[in-house]
């Protein structure tokens, strides 16, 4: 495969599988209004991830469903930050809040990229990104002092270093006001288990009739 | 904080009221109301209005049943067809 292919995969996971995972919280939300705009901001991530799939497909000669469930997990090129399973709002609120500022700095990258048909799609992405940010931004503001929160966001810093490229992570840490050097980062390449879970979740009404169209 | 939620379909139509949205703060009533009333492209814009900034009137004085200041029981439909009939039988010559 090759450097573009991977590339996008490795993002279309990212945004699939946080998209997955963020949709769990459908229905169980802290407040109404929090559920809808929770919800909403998952389901543009996996939005995110189908127009990604669709570039790689191009790449692959695949189409977006194949490449988003007929994978088997282990050649997913998702970051180990995406597949964690973080029932408790303190971590959920923190990975969103550390997921949006690495995205910021990879779209950013990407949106200054030759390859035009990649800029673009990333510049795209990006207007509805900004109010994913000013979504995670004010939770972040507004549990910022709140201990649970705090730990939380140490705690996932190491895998959040991993969603990004090495020369990348400077950026972040500046962003986050975090530091870049003291952590180990959680590299893209291995996967935790949870990532099974979820893909035999995920696939489960997709492998029940193999090659049906929807 | 309770936020008031107008919402304008499309361009140039009134606002209408749509709802209230409860909200720590108004960072938080953007976040949520942009979500909830607009993720379906259902919305032009939104005015998020603070509760206690509607001042609202529900005390009416009416003490002397000023019945002639109301339009009840007069029949506009009626005088206005009279009314475009006599225009339509007047010719501009008449005039």
């Amino acid at each position: 495969m090759n450097a573009r292919a991977t590339l996008l995969l490795s993002i279309a996971d990212d945004e699939l599988i946080l998209g997955w995972r963020d949709s769990e919280w459908t229905g169980i939300a802290p407040t109404l209004e929090e559920d809808v705009a929770f919800s909403s901001i998952a389901q543009n991530e996996i939005g995110h991830a189908r127009a990604l799939y669709e570039l790689a497909a191009v790449e692959l000669g695949s189409d977006a469903d194949a490449l988003a469930f007929d994978r088997p997990p282990e050649e997913y090129r998702c970051a180990p930050f995406v597949e964690l399973r973080l029932m408790d709002w303190a971590h959920t609120i923190a990975r969103r809040y550390l997921y949006e500022e690495a995205d910021r700095v990879r779209l950013d990258a990407l949106r200054r990229s030759d390859d035009t048909e990649l800029a673009g799609l990333a510049a795209k992405i990006d207007r509805e990104e900004v109010y994913h940010r000013m979504h995670a931004e004010m939770w972040a503001a507004r549990l910022r002092d709140e201990p649970r929160f705090r730990a939380a966001v140490n705690e996932l810093w190491p895998y959040a270093l991993g969603v990004l490229e090495p020369q990348q992570r400077a950026e972040l840490a500046r962003r986050v006001g975090l530091s870049d050097e003291s952590s180990q980062a959680v590299e893209r390449g291995e996967h935790t288990p949870e990532l099974t879970e979820l893909w035999n979740e995920m696939t489960e009404v997709r492998r029940s009739v193999p090659g049906a169209s929807w | 904080m309770i936020f008031e939620v107008f919402r304008q379909e499309r361009k140039g139509q009134p606002f209408a009221h749509a709802g209230s949205i409860e909200a720590p703060d108004a960072a938080f009533a953007d976040a949520w109301a942009r979500e909830q009333y607009g993720r379906r492209g259902e919305s032009e814009a939104l005015w998020l209005v603070p509760r206690d900034s509607v001042h609202q009137i529900t005390e009416w004085a009416d003490e002397f049943d000023l019945k002639y200041r109301r339009v009840d029981g007069y029949s506009i439909k009626s005088r206005l067809k009279e009314a475009r009939e006599r225009a339509g039988n007047t010719s501009a010559v008449d005039r």
